[in-house]
């Protein structure tokens, strides 16, 4: 069946069915790699998007449950020329090794900072707390993300 | 074939590919392509290696690409392990540039009526007192012969007019990953079918019976089913339709002649006795018994290398030819191993490495190739993207080899060691494909599997495997190894960041906490006493005092101190590492200082990063990893049975590298792991006054330590 939905602020329509993981319709409908399959079982955060505002693993949300829903990938926060202030903090940070775990990390503090825009150490940390990180950038990825905080802090002061 | 040019001592990446045009090439935009075999895996060397060119070529960073793990056009350097890239494939980059640099000047000195020495090089062009003179390298290359072999001869820069060299360089590779599609997993050319596989349980083990039927009805999709012998895949141009099958087929799959895992064989202990080749070396035996022995054992479990990606690969076969996209750690060795896995000349075979998660060695990376190109032989004309699930990457990837190391000292009258035997019980560290080492995990689902192997490790020249870091930094009259390589191990095992290093290297530093303790001496006063060795003496003294070792305090408060220092491999990286912990019946690191000596540094920002990363991965080894084995095989199939360091566990981490005083760029990657390991467990036993000897320092252990005292 057809499911409309937003993706990355553009409306969609798929056509499979309802129980079709929303990391599937991602990558293999829509084309949007930077959302990734590390478990199938909510246990890492490679998957992670946002759904309404709120994190969701899109190794398990079915896409009868986003029907109508609004859902944010990590190419919804900017390009490699126009890099969302968490990105270009990643970046400034090199906050990463093999970056895989990265998009979802991403996206995890990209739903902390819009609702708090100034985190404590301790709230980025348990923010981030559900995914994984092999490389060990973890430290670099939490500067990171107080980095983009603060960014975003000064951009709206201005 | 051109005679013999290259002279004895080039690094051995120049003497395997000696041609020029194997590493550069101008390109027509006024780049220049630098041509590495080895690959990316997170750690940099990309970016690194475009660094050592620009500098040697003086030219812009931004003028310079760098190609990684092509068979078609770049060098065979092996597989990238072992910190070895910028030391062999870092240094044969350099010369080659230099050696094109020197070419260059001296065609348009040539075509100017100068000398080359009134030339000097500006971004790439050729100026003369102070002004351009129209030449550059574009305009100069063609009259270059690059099918001629490097000779080595030219002169390489000082390291003093670097200005690239060892100045922090961001990550080249690291914007794309920030941004979306990245790695071999988003490359989806037309005509893609999804693959996933059934795995032969065991090597030997048959598969009696198919309930093809009922996989086709769980599969709920357009599904075809590839048979090899006991090798079985699922493909679908519905990628959730390949992965149903695959879940299902477990179900549904008969296997006969699955081997039998007891449950002691998880355990290091099980090691002790088994059948192993054995071997000595160092000093001979003492020829007098011991007047003051002392003996302590430790051990390492079965670790995973637990990349974040399932392993995958792309293969396509057209017009016979077979091209392989992987994120394996040496495309030329996968090709040469593919092709003699399906019996195609090595020339009908094209491997392309793309990006991957980090693999931290020897993990389903290639046998995901062999995979794919397997079904893509049976399917020609369609590009097959194999993608191994999670279960499948902790269940068959083969796992770093559990250890148990005895170490049997004599002491002095000073209670220093006088004589020292290490006892060392492994598997194997290597059985990556080809080589006589091991094989690409489908061909032992082949209705002819390979013949069993006699295992073998890594040579003392090479490092070692289960001897790796064997021998102490320390002023020790007499050190002998016995190395005992166990050689039925339960699981597959095989090369996992810094081999044997991590638990020789905990032993070694162990065992010196509890002979200072016996003296009452101070850890670090007691190591200085017998370390002349300057360069790992200046890491211990400095990393002391960034930690303010000497405010330590007394044991057994539930907060410790701990420090370690090791030479990786006796050859590459120096590390010392002082941990801080706090013990609350589990262990909380709370913070690491790393001093670190890799000679020249390339990329600071980036040795620092393998240096935090390596710290991180030591500590997640040290207290929480051990693989589980059950019946069949592997049980800890997901992150919730095999836990890693998560972000609320990770200590704050100072990590920081010495000037590296004129000395050669020693690898980096895997220096921290065993003193970050070492450190973990002086600071624990510090803390609980109690020592544990065994990895992973879990609850349990803490517990079970507690009780005895």
């Amino acid at each position: 069946m057809t499911i409309a939905f937003t993706v990355n602020g553009a409306a969609q329509k798929v056509d499979a069915p309802e129980s079709t993981t929303l990391l599937e319709v991602l990558r293999n409908h829509l084309g949007l790699m930077g959302t990734r399959y590390g478990c199938g079982l909510e246990q890492c955060g490679c998957c992670m998007v946002l759904v309404d505002g709120q994190t969701a693993y899109a190794c398990t949300r079915e896409l009868g449950a986003v029907a109508d829903r609004a859902v944010t990938t990590i190419e919804g926060l900017g390009t490699v020329e126009a890099p969302h202030p968490l990105q270009q903090a990643f970046l400034d940070e090199q906050a990463g090794q093999c970056g895989y775990c990265l998009s979802g990390i991403l996206i995890s503090a990209k739903a902390l900072l819009d609702r708090t825009p100034n985190p404590s150490r301790a709230e980025v940390i348990v923010a981030l707390d559900k995914h994984l990180c092999r490389c060990g950038a973890h430290q670099r990825i939490i500067r990171a993300v107080e980095r983009a905080a603060a960014t975003l802090r000064d951009a709206r002061a201005t | 074939m051109n005679a013999p040019t290259v002279p004895i001592g080039l690094p051995s990446s120049l003497v395997e590919n000696p041609r020029l045009d194997r590493w550069i090439r101008f390109q027509p935009d006024r780049t220049v392509r630098i041509a590495t075999g080895k690959v990316e895996i997170g750690q940099g060397v990309v970016t690194a290696i475009g660094q050592i060119a620009a500098d040697e070529l003086d030219l812009p960073l931004d003028k310079v690409a760098v190609l990684s793990g092509d068979t078609t056009a770049g060098p065979d350097e092996l597989y990238t392990s072992s910190s070895l890239s910028i030391e062999v494939s870092g240094s044969s980059v350099r010369l080659v540039c230099a050696e094109v640099r020197a070419k260059a000047l001296d065609r348009a000195a040539l075509r100017l009526n100068c000398s080359p020495g009134d030339l000097t090089i500006v971004d790439g062009a050729f100026h003369q007192n102070g002004a351009p003179t129209g030449q550059d390298y574009w305009s100069v290359a063609a009259e270059i012969d690059f099918t001629q072999d490097v000779t080595g001869t030219a002169p390489v820069k000082p390291a003093s007019q670097y200005k690239i060299v060892g100045r922090s360089t961001p990550r080249r590779d690291l914007p794309a990953k920030v941004s979306g599609a990245a790695y071999v997993q988003d490359y989806h050319p037309a005509d893609l079918l999804h693959a996933r596989t059934l795995r032969q349980p065991s090597r030997g083990a048959v598969l009696a019976a198919l309930d093809e039927a009922a996989i086709r009805r769980a599969a709920k999709g357009e599904l075809q089913i590839v048979r090899e012998a006991n090798f079985v895949a699922f493909v679908s141009p519905v990628e959730s339709v390949a992965h149903a099958a695959a879940v299902a087929a477990q179900q549904h799959a008969r296997w006969d002649k699955v081997k039998r895992i007891a449950p002691e064989e998880q355990e290091a202990a099980w090691l002790k006795g088994r059948p192993s080749d054995d071997r000595r070396l160092g000093a001979p035996e003492p020829t007098a018994p011991p007047k003051r022995p002392v003996q302590m054992t430790v051990s390492r479990p079965y670790v995973a290398h637990a990349s974040m990606a399932p392993s995958c690969a792309l293969a396509e076969y057209r017009d016979g030819h077979l091209t392989v996209h992987s994120h394996g750690q040496g495309m030329h060795l996968l090709r040469k191993n593919i092709a003699a896995a399906v019996k195609m000349p090595v020339d009908a075979i094209t491997a392309k490495h793309l990006h991957g998660a980090g693999c931290y060695g020897h993990n389903g990376a290639d046998d995901a190739a062999l995979d794919a190109a397997l079904i893509a032989l049976k399917l020609p004309g369609k590009a097959i993207r194999l993608q191994w699930r999670r279960e499948e990457e902790f269940g068959f990837e083969p796992v770093g080899p559990a250890m148990l190391v005895t170490l049997h000292l004599d002491l002095d009258d000073k209670g220093r060691p006088a004589d020292w035997t290490t006892e060392i019980w492994s598997a194997t560290h290597v059985q990556r494909p080809g080589s006589n080492s091991g094989f690409l995990l489908a061909t032992e689902a082949f209705a002819e599997p390979p013949p069993e192997l006699v295992p073998n490790d890594p040579t003392e020249a090479r490092g070692g495997g289960g001897t790796r870091n064997a021998v102490p930094i320390y002023d020790v009259p007499a050190h002998r190894i016995l190395h005992h390589l166990v050689l039925r191990p339960p699981v597959r095992t095989s090369a996992l960041r810094g081999l044997g290093a991590l638990p020789n290297v905990y032993a070694i530093e162990t065992l010196l906490d509890e002979l200072a303790a016996r003296v009452g001496e101070d850890p670090l006063a007691y190591r200085l006493s017998i370390l002349s060795e300057p360069r790992g003496r200046r890491l211990l003294e400095t990393v002391a005092e960034r930690a303010n070792w000497k405010a330590r305090g007394p044991a057994g408060t539930g907060r410790g101190l701990g420090l370690a220092v090791a030479r990786y491999k006796n050859r590459a990286a120096y590390a010392a590492v002082v941990a801080e912990v706090t013990v609350h019946e589990t262990v909380k690191v709370d913070r690491v200082w790393c001093v670190a000596d890799a000679g020249l540094v390339i990329n600071p920002d980036g040795a620092r990063n393998q240096l935090e990363g390596g710290i991180i991965q030591a500590i997640s080894w040290t207290l929480k990893e051990q693989v589980r084995l059950g019946e069949h095989g592997i049980a800890s199939l997901d992150w919730d049975s095999y836990p890693i360091l998560r972000f609320s566990e990770v200590p704050e981490i100072s990590a920081e590298l010495v000037d590296g005083a004129g000395n050669p760029a020693l690898g980096v990657g895997e220096c921290s792991v065993g003193p970050t390991a070492a450190a973990v467990g002086n600071a624990v036993a510090h803390a609980l006054g109690v020592r544990l000897h065994d990895m992973p320092l879990t609850r349990e252990r803490i517990m079970a330590a507690l009780l005895k005292t």
